[in-house]
């Protein structure tokens, strides 16, 4: 390595810094003092009572019945929105890409919900399908209290997911969609492919790293999933998800190392799933040129 | 997408808000009010009342907390195991004394005042406002739940649980019993309730075991069961709150409610037709010939512990529970007297047209159990009780012991 190169790559560091040290004070440090007060038994109320306990927590959370009921809805909600927001994601980032009249607004109108607080949107929908106070039974003549039942609690928080952030999916898919060169699109036709061929052999492709970025980015997102449910079930009707879980034994039962343990346990598993995606499928997170 | 960090600078901002206007004079300390948003403006007017009467010692400032009883409380733990100086009256829910008491956030009340604080108070009230043979807040409001039902579709109200499923079950349709089944605080109290009324506790006198004895425990959950099963209960059951009951109410579609008094005046307002046939009597008895024991609600005026202005506090919370202000309380906001005599009040008597009733059945009133452990216990009876369709009695009886056990010795999930 030359001098010059060595400067430049201090100079790099430098710049970087104060970046690097406003992440390390406001991540890294919340996560390193969780992870050491998810050794003791620590209870908020009673401060003196502190114990270190090693993996006591640990071993309370994996045994229990409520942390694998739970990390299996939010499994489900995570599977269960992403899937549905990749496809309609793809639809709205063709009628974005595509439209020819009045592109300005076809693309506002669909970003709308995403503009809309989660909270705002999540009791909409609780009122919405509210037999009393709602549209929805009225509209298909049903009668009973959608949220008072676990699949069909299930059914709303997972389609208040996808209302809300199916625009996020069809922006980032857009951003992907105007990096396919139209000269290749043009060739692949004048080899005769149709458009159901072209979109599957040539755009598809060359969308795979963008794609999976926002697979990424979407999954981890559902899989921290909070407000949604806190606002339409509060976890009732065996609907809790893991941050659920973290809350109660955190924030309302002042539990500082059972609910340090449940957050470090969460980050564990967001941490596997980027792995899986970084690794298995070999998402570049870097964005840099695709071959 | 970015919601849990939207939360984030929300509360942060929040916080930053409520801290920034606490500094006070050195002559007039500003004492604030923790309390939660009481929308007739109830409040404000006896903290006004006070400082205007305290002669230039204390001006008395309202900081409004939610009105959900869980939210309050997680606003102000935190405060409060911060040190939070700025913390000086807290309206407390009667379900906190315990806690906060045992973590040393409130402070005890001397015996010259707490015998002020005591004196013509229903002794239920009193109660809820002790531990440990302290007292640590003065009672302010209250509440309790009462049987509200349609005089013109049941001629006599009924007198045990099961009449009354029975009685709406014959009335078809329109017989619909409103009740609360949401997985939260209220599932508690309902359970609570129907259990006192049956001669059961939660917890044995020490509140350190538990009891949950056999018998009343079984008759409690049948009922739970009986009520959730029968096609005279309203389907949304499983997600109802006292708000949600009474706004089906209103619709006339119903015939029995288990409410608190606010129903009266807002059935008044938004539904005079419903109000002209509304009456009230009550809450059912588990045991026949054995009134029931419901469960008390309301809040009680504590001292931070951080506070600067301790012995202004205390006096300034004296005064905000006056029988003028709990006056104003009741006549404006609609909120129960802690009192006994006020109940002989015209005013309050115009507002409650009920109020014989209500101070018979808070005298027979029972407290959530006093253990500082009490969210979790709370935690874990809802959490296993609820949806009551699914309640087994005699299985979901050791359940409850079970996951009460494990709630008192603070471990593992609920």
């Amino acid at each position: 390595m030359s001098a010059r190169r060595m400067a430049e790559r201090r100079l790099a560091w430098l710049l970087c810094a104060p970046a690097a040290t406003a992440m390390l004070l406001v991540t890294a440090y919340p996560m390193l003092y969780a992870s050491w007060l998810s050794l003791f038994r620590y209870d908020l109320r009673f401060p003196d009572e502190r114990q270190l306990v090693g993996l006591d927590n640990y071993v309370s959370v994996l045994t229990s019945e409520a942390w694998w009921q739970a990390l299996f809805n939010t499994t489900l909600i995570t599977l269960g929105s992403v899937s549905c927001e990749l496809i309609l994601g793809f639809v709205f980032a063709l009628v974005m890409h595509r439209a020819v009249l009045g592109l300005r607004l076809v693309r506002t109108a669909l970003l709308v919900p995403y503009g809309i607080i989660t909270v705002v949107a999540a009791m909409s929908w609780r009122f919405a399908f509210d037999p009393t106070t709602g549209f929805v039974n009225a509209l298909l003549g049903l009668e009973g209290a959608w949220l008072a039942e676990r699949w069909s609690a299930f059914f709303i928080i997972i389609q208040t997911e996808i209302w809300k952030t199916t625009p996020f999916m069809g922006l980032l898919l857009l951003a992907g969609l105007t990096l396919v060169p139209v000269d290749l699109l043009r060739a692949a036709r004048v080899d005769g492919a149709n458009a159901v061929q072209r979109f599957f052999k040539v755009t598809l492709p060359l969308m795979r790293p963008v794609m999976l970025v926002a697979l990424l980015f979407r999954t981890l997102d559902a899989f921290r999933i909070f407000d949604t449910v806190f606002v339409q079930t509060r976890g009732a009707q065996s609907t809790d998800t893991v941050s659920i879980v973290g809350y109660d034994a955190l924030i309302t039962r002042l539990n500082l190392g059972l609910g340090s343990a449940v957050s470090v346990l969460i980050f564990l598993c967001v941490l596997a799933i980027a792995a899986l995606y970084v690794k298995g499928l070999g998402v570049d997170v870097a964005d840099r040129e695709a071959p | 997408m970015t919601s849990s960090s939207t939360w984030f600078i929300l509360s942060f901002a929040a916080v930053i808000s409520m801290g920034g206007c606490q500094r006070s004079s050195p002559q007039r300390p500003k004492l604030r009010w923790y309390v939660f948003d009481e929308p007739s403006g109830a409040f404000e007017r006896a903290a006004k009342r006070c400082s205007e009467s305290s002669e230039d010692r204390y001006t008395i400032e309202v900081a409004p907390l939610p009105a959900d009883a869980d939210q309050q409380r997680e606003q102000l733990v935190r405060r409060l195991a911060a040190g939070d100086s700025s913390i000086d009256i807290i309206g407390m829910d009667v379900i906190w004394t315990a806690e906060l008491a045992e973590a040393g956030w409130i402070l005890p009340w001397p015996e010259d005042l707490a015998s002020k604080a005591r004196e013509g108070r229903l002794s239920s009230i009193v109660d809820t406002a002790s531990y440990e043979d302290e007292l640590w807040a003065v009672p302010f409001t209250t509440n309790a739940q009462l049987l509200w039902y349609r005089a013109d579709r049941v001629k006599e109200p009924p007198a045990t649980w099961e009449q009354m499923i029975r009685m709406a079950e014959d009335l078809g349709d329109r017989g619909t019993i409103q009740a609360q089944g949401e997985r939260y605080e209220g599932l508690t109290v309902f359970f609570i309730s129907l259990l006192a009324s049956a001669g059961g506790s939660v917890l044995g006198p020490d509140g350190d075991t538990v009891s949950l004895d056999e018998e009343p425990t079984r008759q409690a959950l049948s009922i739970m069961q009986r009520l959730a099963k029968s096609p005279a209960t309203d389907p949304s059951l499983a997600t109802t709150r006292e708000d949600q009951a009474r706004l089906a109410f209103e619709t006339g579609e119903s015939t029995f409610m288990i409410n608190y008094t606010f129903v009266w005046p807002s059935a008044k307002s938004n539904a005079p037709e419903v109000a002209s046939h509304m009456r009230w009597a009550r809450w059912p008895s588990v045991l026949e010939g054995k009134p029931s024991r419901v469960t008390v609600g309301g809040i009680n005026l504590g001292v931070g512990a951080h506070t600067r202005h301790p012995g202004l506090a205390r006096e300034a919370a004296l005064c905000l529970a006056s029988e003028h202000n709990q006056r104003l309380a009741a006549t404006m906001g609609g909120l129960p007297p802690s009192t006994a005599t006020l109940y002989d009040d015209p005013a309050v008597r115009e507002t409650f047209p009920f109020a014989d009733l209500l101070r018979e059945t808070l005298r027979d009133a029972v407290h959530r159990p006093k253990t500082p452990l009490y969210v979790d216990v709370s935690l874990a009876i809802s959490h296993t009780l609820h949806p009551m369709r699914d309640v087994e009695p005699a299985e979901d009886t050791e359940r409850l012991r079970d996951a009460v056990q494990r709630a008192l010795r603070s471990e593992g999930l609920l």
